[in-house]
């Protein structure tokens, strides 16, 4: 009852609580485009006057834009094709075509997304066409306008444009480029990876009709700009309706950044990746501490999320299995360390087992074959083991043969975490041979 | 709010202390693109989920994807959840990945969502997508990457909250000490193999009835600790060989109170003499190395050279390697030394062989087109053969390398 009294006081501080989770939230999960992009202003501006040369005056032109996961080359995309529609010219005359690599997975059903989007389906009716290039030409023939001297633009994105490179014979690249290359209509191909060696995997017709035109968005960040830039993520702007909050909450953010725990943290993230994305989810996990009790982001949040973020999710599973599989896990240990990586199967698994049994005369572990076969199938339904590829079928089950997929240092370090784990197991675990 | 409306909801199930921070991170990440929740069997994950989902009334598709063989089902359940069932319709016979977005796009522009769509487990736009797996998300990684997704982890339960939530089951007519006693004496057998909520759950309910027995029967009171612990564990030991096991069903556990057997010692199987006979031919074929026949089967085999035989190591002992495959040929001629009659080889004992496949005591490993040489391999465990051999008197011990 009392809590919810104190609510009822907070009412106006749990408002801003909420929009601000709401606003950041936007921010991090990227439901919503910034006004500038950060840091890539050169880019923006070459991608922004391409575009536009075609949009207006008719040019062909094809861009490839490289750049890391989580970059932001869709952020800079998105931008530049929003900042353009602002142009009226633009906005009439330009077809887009957003195509990905991950959806259309063969070119036929590219060319009907294609046909799909520009609304040419009537267009196109039932007719059969004898090749793709065919195809190609008649649509962005019919886009031609009334007095049939010049068609519109259309603005080709082509997302995941490595994946396009594996379909057969590169049919849809090789078309699109040549029709950027030749006077047939002014196309734009806008061409989205992230794997550097994308021209690689070009063929050379292919390659020789794409313009070499590469914009690269390799963040060069140093550390001093990127804890900038966690702190330009993290304040609120000038809009915000509780300015007096607005400026509590940058000031807290501000404490926060010159924290030395929290820029030894910062630093370890940024050695690790600089890109945007893992900095939105390590904001987003602190973000999710914020509550009504405790109005600000505290160093410790940041600690907190930080250790999630770097958390090996195997130790977390070995940190459940019950003692008769980790007793499993001891016993493939040791046969990797007496036979150096060799394939085991159940049966010596079991042998090992019943050796160490033995020696410590110890009958509370002694359980029958079959409830053994059942921990050992638990953990290939983890993947903490997994057969060896070869004819799985016509052998038994206990002798199929199998690898283990961790660690040595990751066996040992979950033993240590262990809760409650026998002595005897942790000093079977740790002696050299069996 | 709301989420003290789920607390409460998990206050009874007696989750609350073994959930309450993960609830917490959980609703403050739920807006993020893509979410990976991972986490042990039984440990909570679709279950808070679920909770979060109808306390929140967001809008969600549930799909569970073991049951989904094919995309296609994929699709349709997600469309049907979101939409209705006139969407679901509208995707082509076999639809692809697509398709799938084109529909969805469609219904999305006629019906705009204000709030974002969940999908516990599969993909989309303004949608967030929420995978809850038992394995770690290094084995899904696709080579070159893709959106990471935040991992959640759902730690497992420790024996006593494991102990608090399974107390909470209790019983009308009895006391809440004497079942919370009952599940300690339960967990202090089975807790070292199994952690699985679900199983132990499971375990509990059955065995109860048979734990109260002495006390409906008057013989102990309620508080007599030790002595229903004697009257009970012998149950409990039975009970891991065959109901966890899941070869017994629960009804049949309760029949038969004398012999219960696991399916897995099947002696009662009763084969013709002969049969007997050339199944423990079989597996000393199997068992054996071939260099070796000479010296158990024939009369006189003269001197053996030792350097021939070298100490063997453990690795190589057949027994854990597996059963070896044999031509037929070998089979007879060790079968022949085996029985004592003199047996006419008639089409009889092939017909026993073959009988033997279907039953699956032996395996055929050849291909079906070579019938001149069929190979085959033996398939029965030790403990199994020695309690064939001992009702024909026969000491197979003696006969295996392995154990010289």
């Amino acid at each position: 009852m009392s809590k919810r009294k104190a609510r009822d006081a907070h009412l106006p501080i749990g408002e801003c609580i909420t929009q601000v989770q709401q606003i950041l939230r936007e921010r991090f999960c990227e439901r919503l485009l910034p006004d500038r992009p950060e840091g890539v202003e050169a880019q923006y501006k070459h991608l922004l006057e391409l575009l536009r040369r075609t949009a207006i005056h008719g040019e062909s032109n094809s861009v490839l834009i490289v750049g890391p996961r989580g970059a932001g080359k869709t952020m800079l995309l998105q931008c530049v094709l929003r900042d353009l529609q602002k142009e009226e010219k633009v906005q009439k005359n330009l077809l887009q075509v957003h195509l990905s690599g991950l959806l259309q997975t063969d070119d036929r059903t590219a060319l009907k997304e294609i046909t799909r989007q520009l609304h040419l389906e009537n267009v196109v009716g039932d007719k059969v066409f004898g090749s793709f290039a065919e195809n190609l030409a008649f649509l962005l023939e019919a886009l031609k306008k009334g007095n049939r001297s010049s068609s519109c633009p259309v603005l080709f994105v082509l997302d995941e444009f490595d994946l396009f490179a594996h379909h057969k014979n590169q049919t849809l690249l090789y078309n699109l480029f040549d029709v950027s290359q030749s006077a047939q209509a002014p196309i734009a191909v806008v061409g989205v990876t992230c794997r550097l060696d994308v021209l690689e995997l070009l063929e050379k017709r292919v390659k020789s009709r794409f313009s070499h035109r590469q914009i690269h968005l390799l963040s060069s960040l140093n550390f001093t700009q990127y804890l900038e830039r966690v702190w330009t993520q993290l304040s609120l702007l000038d809009s915000f309706p509780d300015k007096k909050f607005a400026q509590e909450w940058n000031a807290g953010v501000k404490t926060l950044c010159e924290d030395k725990s929290v820029e030894e943290v910062l630093q370890r993230h940024f050695n690790s990746s600089k890109d945007f994305r893992s900095l939105h989810m390590l904001l987003m996990l602190c973000l999710s501490r914020v509550s009504v009790a405790k109005p600000t982001i505290k160093p410790a949040d940041l600690l907190e999320a930080s250790r999630m973020c770097f958390a090996d999710a195997t130790a977390n599973m070995l940190h459940g299995l019950s003692i008769l599989e980790l007793c499993l896990v001891i016993a493939i240990k040791h046969l990797n360390d007496v036979y150096e990586g060799e394939p085991f199967n159940l049966q010596m698994v079991h042998n090992e087992f019943k050796k160490f049994l033995h020696r410590k005369s110890n009958s509370m572990y002694n359980f029958e074959q079959p409830v053994v076969m059942k921990a050992f199938e638990h953990l290939q339904q983890l993947e903490l083991i997994r057969p060896v590829d070869g004819s799985s079928a016509k052998v038994q089950r206990e002798y199929q043969l199998m690898r283990l997929t961790l660690d040595h240092s990751q066996i040992m370090d979950a033993l240590q975490k262990y809760p409650q784990c026998p002595t005897d197991v942790k000093q079977w675990a740790m002696s050299a041979f069996g | 709010m709301k989420i003290l409306a789920c607390l409460h909801y998990f206050i009874l199930e007696g989750l609350v202390q073994c959930l309450e921070l993960k609830i917490w991170s959980l609703q403050g990440c739920c807006h993020y693109p893509s979410i990976l929740i991972y986490g042990h069997r039984a440990s909570g994950k679709s279950h808070v989920m679920h909770v979060l989902m109808k306390e929140l009334e967001l809008p969600h598709a549930t799909v569970s994807c073991v049951e989904c063989v094919s995309i296609a089902l994929l699709f349709e359940q997600v469309l049907l959840s979101f939409f209705g069932c006139d969407a679901a319709s509208l995707l082509p016979r076999s639809p692809s990945l697509s398709d799938f977005v084109r529909v969805y796009r469609q219904q999305c522009s006629q019906s705009p969502a204000k709030q974002t769509r969940y999908i516990v487990s599969a993909v989309g736009d303004n949608v967030t997508v929420i995978l809850l797996s038992e394995i770690a998300w290094d084995k899904f990684r696709p080579n070159t990457g893709c959106f990471e997704p935040l991992l959640l982890h759902f730690p497992d339960y420790s024996k006593s909250e494991l102990q608090q939530i399974l107390s909470q089951n209790v019983h009308s007519s009895y006391s809440a000490g004497f079942y919370s006693a009952y599940i300690n004496i339960l967990l202090g057998v089975f807790y070292s193999v199994c952690r699985d909520l679900r199983e132990l759950r499971h375990l509990a309910a059955l065995n109860f009835s048979k734990f109260c027995e002495p006390l409906a029967e008057g013989k102990v009171k309620e508080t007599d600790t030790h002595k229903l612990w004697k009257h009970i564990e012998p149950h409990l030991k039975k009970a891991m060989q065959t109901v966890y096991l899941r070869e017994v069903s629960r009804s049949e556990l309760f029949k038969e109170a004398g012999a219960l057997r696991g399916l897995s010692a099947h002696t009662h199987v009763e084969l013709p003499y002969y049969s007997k006979f050339l199944l423990i031919a079989a597996y000393l074929a199997s068992y054996n190395p071939a260099r070796t026949d000479k010296r158990f089967f024939l009369k006189h085999h003269g001197k053996i050279r030792k350097t021939n035989f070298l100490k063997k190591n453990e690795k190589t002992s057949n027994h854990l390697l597996g059963p070896k495959p044999f031509p037929l040929d070998r089979l007879l001629a060790i079968f022949y030394s085996v029985v004592d009659s003199r047996v006419a080889l008639t089409a009889s004992i092939f017909s026993q062989i073959s009988s033997l496949v279907t039953l699956q005591l032996l395996a055929q490993v050849s291909h079906d087109d070579q019938l001149d040489a069929p190979k085959y391999k033996c398939a029965v465990s030790l403990d199994f053969i020695c309690a064939i051999s001992r009702t024909v008197n026969f000491d197979i011990v003696k006969y295996l390398y392995d154990f010289l």
